[in-house]
């Protein structure tokens, strides 16, 4: 196992050295990631200072809504977001570059474009994660500290397939990687709120399609004890690996897929 | 497995066009740009692959090497289907495009190839060997410390090729390799590509439009022609085929009669009150030392060159034959 990552790993360490070269920006742009998810933040912080409760969660309830959802994408966005970057592979033909080399495609461009300034947004949402764990009102069981730390981890799973799953549409769509930008950073800014907020329509297309709900506002329900009282059934919140499982049996199907038209029609 | 490298039968494929036809019709064509092709290539042939723009020798390239399927036909390259053992394919072929990198841009060049010598899980010794053996015939030391994107056209693309060759490819695929290079470069690599397919038996296949490549590397040459194969065989035979000519200048020690009556030969030109005489012959006509011993019997010479065929005529004109037919 460690041993198949070798390639992988000398990859990503080529990008690090080479991104580490320009230190100042090199840290600006760290900065700017982590200034990012401050921002992001402030909007939570902003309605708060007006109301006391939005679809039932507190200021600190959401607050960890925020931070598992937070943390989830900002993993995903460090280990595979970079996938993006497909439509420009495909559109100058370095694609077949990759398929020329010994290794998995997907995990190619998820190395070779790897991005170090990602870590400033991912430690940002740590951050919150953990103050939010410290200061809401969770009665801890052993259950309920696994599903705390399963949580960011499924999420970056999901989040992670989404990705792979709406970057597969370039293979089709050179230009599509905008309208796909809707289902990863919008996916993300959804999660981060109570799902209550949301229209019927954007809810269940949120669940069902693309199943951010399960990232962070079903979990957050389980932590609080509040699933039942929300509707759902106790082990919903306990979902979330089938989700991730599935997402990434659909994000794998529309990868190859998108690689065998690739192969099928030529750049 | 048969001792092939490559086998390729009845290869087809083809792509679908839209052009626009009036204002909101689109019409769609099926041009085939590989057309029925057969060939086959033993191990250590060095082969080259030519043909005008858009012939068909870089789709013939993608579907060798897998990143392309075929249409109808097989291909089966190092016994592998390309296409469903693309990864394994990948570890026995090296390629060169010259027109697309494989060496990282923002890289020094030498850490393009530790980080190849990882993917292909190199055991250290063996690539620092070969790769040693590449810096010094490619002369590549004085610049293996600068990023890739700093180097002229010339130093990357020794930097391509020898990170081509780093897995030491049973089949070296080059797409174009001399395209824009200066002539001492150029000169440069087809030596070392002469030599590592000498000392270690690579098949190689190599597609240019710079035909002195082809005349310098190959031992056979395939002509394609819109998809199709058209001739298959050495360069003697192609020039045999197209009945090029070659051209024997003589050099007379005095002025003379116009030499226009010598069996098999056509006389080009007359210079200098006929003091030097050009005579064109097809080799399956006549052969040079006939024609230089009609020549003397008839005058005194003082020098001789044979002027060999142009293999950019030879191709122009296999063009035109298999045009009008």
């Amino acid at each position: 196992m460690a041993s198949a990552l070798t390639p992988y790993a000398a990859i990503v360490r080529s990008r690090v050295a080479a991104q580490a070269t320009y230190r100042t920006s090199f840290a600006a742009e760290v900065a700017g990631q982590v200034f990012l998810t401050v921002v992001e933040f402030a909007e939570v912080y902003v309605i708060f200072t007006r109301v006391e409760a939005v679809g039932g969660f507190s200021y600190a309830e959401v607050a960890l809504l925020f931070g598992l959802a937070a943390t989830g994408f900002s993993l995903a966005d460090l280990v595979v977001g970079q996938v993006e970057h497909v439509s420009r592979h495909v559109r100058d033909g370095s694609f077949d570059v990759f398929l020329l080399r010994p290794l998995s495609a997907l995990a190619q461009l998820a190395s070779s474009e790897f991005q170090l300034r990602r870590v400033g947004r991912l430690a940002q949402a740590l951050v919150i994660l953990v103050v939010a764990l410290v200061v809401v009102d969770v009665q801890w069981t052993p259950a309920r500290v696994l599903l705390a730390v399963l949580t960011p981890l499924l999420g970056a799973v999901v989040f992670g397939a989404i990705f792979v799953a709406t970057a597969a549409v370039s293979f089709w769509l050179v230009e599509g990687q905008e309208a796909a930008n809707a289902f990863t950073y919008g996916g993300n800014y959804l999660s981060s709120w109570p799902f209550d907020v949301f229209a019927v329509a954007v809810r269940s297309f949120f669940t069902f399609v693309v199943p951010t709900a399960f990232v962070a506002y079903v979990p957050t329900l389980g932590l609080l004890g509040r699933a039942e009282s929300s509707g759902f059934a106790s082990w919903v919140p306990w979902c979330t690996p089938l989700v991730a499982f599935l997402t990434c049996g659909v994000a794998a199907l529309a990868w190859r897929t998108g690689v065998r038209h690739y192969v099928g029609t030529g750049s | 497995m048969t001792g092939a490298v490559i086998e390729v039968e009845e290869l087809r494929r083809d792509f679908v066009v839209r052009r626009s036809a009036g204002r909101l019709r689109r019409e769609r064509h099926v041009v085939a740009a590989v057309d029925g092709v057969s060939f086959s290539v033993p191990g250590g042939q060095t082969v080259g692959y030519i043909g005008a723009n858009g012939a068909g020798k870089s789709t013939t390239i993608k579907l060798l090497t897998g990143i392309l399927v075929p249409t109808s036909g097989r291909v089966r390259v190092c016994g592998l289907d390309p296409v469903r053992q693309r990864r394994d394919l990948a570890r026995r072929i090296g390629v060169v495009f010259g027109q697309r990198s494989a060496l990282w841009w923002d890289l020094p060049l030498g850490d393009s190839f530790r980080i190849l010598a990882a993917i292909h899980r190199l055991p250290a010794a063996a690539a620092h060997q070969r790769l040693e053996e590449c810096v010094e015939i490619l002369d590549m030391a004085a610049f293996l410390a600068t990023p890739v994107r700093q180097l002229s056209l010339g130093q990357r693309m020794r930097g391509e090729v020898t990170a081509a060759l780093l897995h030491s490819p049973e089949l070296l695929v080059l797409d174009e390799p001399t395209i824009g290079l200066d002539v001492v470069t150029k000169q440069r690599l087809r030596s070392f590509l002469r030599t590592s397919q000498e000392r270690y038996g690579t098949t190689v296949l190599l597609t240019t439009h710079d035909l002195p490549d082809i005349e310098r590397l190959s031992d056979r040459i395939l002509v394609l022609d819109r998809g199709r194969l058209v001739f298959d065989g050495d360069l003697a035979g192609l020039v045999a085929r197209v009945g090029a000519e070659r051209v024997l200048v003589v050099d007379l020690a005095q002025p003379g009669p116009a030499l226009d009556d010598v069996p098999g030969t056509s006389l080009r030109s007359v210079e200098a009150d006929g003091m030097r005489q050009q005579l064109a012959f097809r080799a399956q006509d006549t052969s040079a030392a006939a024609v230089v011993a009609a020549v003397t019997s008839r005058a005194e010479l003082t020098d001789l060159t044979i002027r060999e065929p142009h293999i950019e005529d030879v191709v122009q004109r296999l063009y035109v034959t298999s045009q009008r037919s």
